[in-house]
């Protein structure tokens, strides 16, 4: 009798103990982020892994939300709200600046400093997204590039055609695919358009040059915006809009890039993010699928776009240590290997070993060592609000053939000088 | 009758309303006269107190997708409310004829009714879905040349929404209708039997008219949920293709969360205010004319 009541006791104990330790060392961390394709959830676990098992308690809180501008906007509204979540996915460019000047971001500097983020995070481009007036607001996880087109090699096979060296020889190649049965382009029409958008900036970027696209978007100018190369960028939008199928409308990017792995469809332009869903079908690049830097491999270009990661101010010392702990874990050399390697963007820091990248990879590598062919983020230049008058622009361009070319040129021109 | 009641201070309905009239104070006074504050702000984000003038209000009229979502709620409500309305009768009238199994043919019709819009929305999504839905199951039964799909075309992606509302729309006004038939006198149907009188101009000059009540109720909520329409949108087509099929409550709600343009959203919802304002105004004219005549006579 008396050894089973000790033994209680100690079982008592135990729980006791085991309760007490979960409540002085368990920090849920709360992270709302858009990683949701099959590619980026195994990216995000790699960082829910690291997090777990830091050796301090701290506990990964996933909330994923479809759809980045959903995401987005749910964040906004739990700021407003006073219930901000702990951390948050956000791009780099103007999207926080609010937040910024609220003062409702942690401030990371003590962590960078520690770190030293600023020797270690390249290219300088993808630093200034985080560091601002001397103080570092957010951590970059990855480099992502818009500036890709990813193709199906049994479709260009089957059609016997060449595979595309440029957004010109696809054109042309186009008439040939659909004769053989496939959906020569494939795009999506999900959130507003942002495919479509996507699509449309990195023509832009392909038929104005990098020097004279950063001009518009900085000087404002009406006169490049509304000038010929415009318009032959949106009636080169009609002509892929015509290759396209009809269950475009509503589709998002990863059953967009299904098509293509599926074979179903010949080529997509999508960021390289895509290349996630393509390893996580078992596919390798240059093998199974092709890509296509920069929409023209002759002229290669990368964007320094990418993820950054917000942290919200609490007012629980203990969660400000696990939020600071979790700064300096997304950005640690493993995790960054780790992550981006699943996800298909390139590390933010440039010390680390990349000999298992893909041939896709070791291609936007090449390009990035050269400043040249760095382009800044859209992003960077404009508030999400004329973003989207852009992506309402351009999907309705697309999605209405009444609306003429030189229409869209003019309200495109009309809304980059009114821009904020 | 009731002067010889004693009155005295109705404390249980003073104490019963309190928290209502709070709520409607705090809530609704409040927060419109905040929104219509800030629409004349150059709020983004957060709010501010920056006043510009009407300036948000000129940006809103030149804002082609704002004129579109106005088009298209005109458009989206009249033909669902018509479409509701005739159908919703109908149905009352065909399960007035003491149809075997009412109650069952009731549950199926009013089911719609219960299902969430987002729900609603997706299932037509998928139905009208060209690579999944009635377009595909056509062709894969040899139908080849078979096309179906105007969600995916920008001028006829609102008759989608259209039927979806009408789908969703018609069981509460046939409940509403029926409920109002059952009301009529038995008797009057034998008069006009015995009259020999045709039973559609029963319905249409005699009972009909007697139903105004529950006419009028059927027609308010069927205008309710057309001002507020959103979740329906969002789910079947997003707004889309481009920006067809986008109405004026998804349009604020993506100003003040998508764009943080808070400024130009509030002023988008004043304006959605306005009509009702409008309807509310000519309500309170007609019963004040009303009172005016009762009371000269």
């Amino acid at each position: 009798m008396r050894h089973l009541s000790k033994m209680l006791l100690g079982a008592v104990a135990a729980v006791a103990l085991a309760g007490a330790s979960s409540a002085a060392y368990a920090t849920d961390v709360e992270v709302i982020h858009w990683w949701t394709s099959k590619g980026e959830s195994a990216a995000v676990s790699q960082f829910a892994k690291a997090v777990d098992n830091d050796g301090a308690g701290d506990h990964w809180v996933d909330s994923a939300i479809a759809l980045g501008e959903t995401a987005r906007a749910t964040v906004m509204q739990r700021v407003l709200g006073g219930d901000p979540p702990a951390a948050a996915q956000f791009n780099p460019g103007r999207q926080y600046e609010e937040l910024i000047k609220g003062g409702k971001l942690l401030d990371l500097t003590d962590v960078a400093t520690a770190g030293k983020w600023d020797e270690i995070i390249r290219p300088k481009a993808i630093a200034s997204a985080c560091l601002v007036d001397g103080h570092w607001w957010c951590v970059p996880v990855n480099i992502h590039s818009n500036y890709w087109a990813w193709y199906s090699k049994p479709a260009f096979e089957k059609a016997g055609v060449p595979e595309p060296k440029s957004l010109a020889d696809f054109v042309a190649a186009a008439p040939k695919l659909k004769e053989a049965g496939i959906i020569p382009f494939a795009i999506g029409g999900d959130g507003n358009g942002w495919q479509i958008q996507l699509l449309f900036q990195d023509m832009v970027t392909e038929a104005l040059g990098v020097e004279a696209r950063d001009k518009m978007y900085t000087t404002k100018s009406a006169e490049i915006a509304g000038g010929p190369e415009m318009k032959g960028v949106f009636e080169q939008l009609r002509t892929l809009k015509q290759y396209t199928d009809d269950g475009y409308a509503n589709r998002n990017w990863n059953d967009t890039t299904n098509l293509v792995i599926t074979n179903k469809a010949g080529l997509q332009v999508m960021g390289d993010w895509a290349r996630g869903e393509f390893a996580a079908a078992g596919m390798t690049g240059v093998k199974d699928f092709g890509c296509m830097i920069g929409l023209n491999e002759s002229k290669p270009v990368v964007s320094t776009d990418g993820d950054i990661v917000v942290f919200f101010k609490q007012d629980n010392p203990e969660l400000e240590a696990a939020q600071k702990r979790m700064a300096a874990l997304l950005i640690s050399p493993e995790v960054q290997v780790a992550f981006n390697n699943a996800k298909g963007s390139m590390p933010v820091r440039g010390d680390v070993d990349l000999g298992s990248a893909d041939p896709c990879m070791q291609k936007a590598l090449e390009a990035v060592k050269d400043p040249a062919k760095i382009v800044t983020a859209t992003n960077r230049f404009i508030t999400e609000n004329t973003n989207q008058q852009l992506n309402e622009l351009v999907a309705q361009y697309f999605a209405d053939d009444s609306v003429t070319a030189d229409a869209a040129t003019a309200k495109f021109a009309e809304i980059i000088k009114n821009s904020d | 009758m009731t002067q010889t009641r004693k009155r005295r201070f109705p404390i249980h309905a003073v104490v019963g309303t309190v928290p209502m009239i709070l709520v409607s104070v705090g809530v609704f006074v409040i927060g419109i006269g905040f929104s219509v504050l800030w629409s004349f702000t150059s709020s983004k984000l957060f709010p501010s107190y920056n006043f510009v003038g009407l300036s948000q209000y000129r940006r809103l009229w030149a804002d082609d997708r704002w004129l579109i979502s106005i088009n298209n709620i005109w458009f989206f409500g009249l033909m669902s409310i018509a479409c509701n309305m005739v159908f919703g009768y109908l149905l009352a009238v065909f399960m007035d004829q003491r149809v075997r199994q009412e109650d069952a043919l009731r549950s199926i019709f009013l089911y719609p009714f219960a299902m969430s819009l987002i729900v609603t929305g997706l299932v037509w999504q998928w139905a009208l879905d060209p690579n999944l839905g009635i377009q595909q199951a056509m062709r894969n039964w040899g139908w080849e040349s078979f096309t179906f799909a105007p969600l995916v075309q920008a001028n006829t992606a609102i008759y989608g929404l259209v039927v979806a509302g009408i789908w969703q729309g018609s069981g509460v006004t046939m409940a509403i209708l029926l409920a109002g038939l059952r009301g009529i006198d038995s008797e009057i149907w034998k008069a006009a039997k015995i009259d020999g009188i045709p039973t559609w101009r029963t319905h249409v000059f005699i009972v009909a008219p007697m139903m105004r009540g529950a006419f009028a109720t059927a027609f308010v909520l069927q205008c309710v949920a057309v001002v507020r329409v959103y979740d329906l949108v969002i789910a079947m087509t997003g707004g889309g293709p481009g920006i067809a099929t986008t109405m004026p409550a998804v349009y604020v709600i993506q100003l003040i969360t998508v764009r943080q343009n808070v400024g130009q959203g509030m002023a988008a919802a004043t304006l959605m205010l306005a009509p009702i304002l409008l309807v509310l105004a000519i309500g309170g004219i007609l019963q004040w004319r009303n009172r005016r005549k009762e009371s000269r006579a």
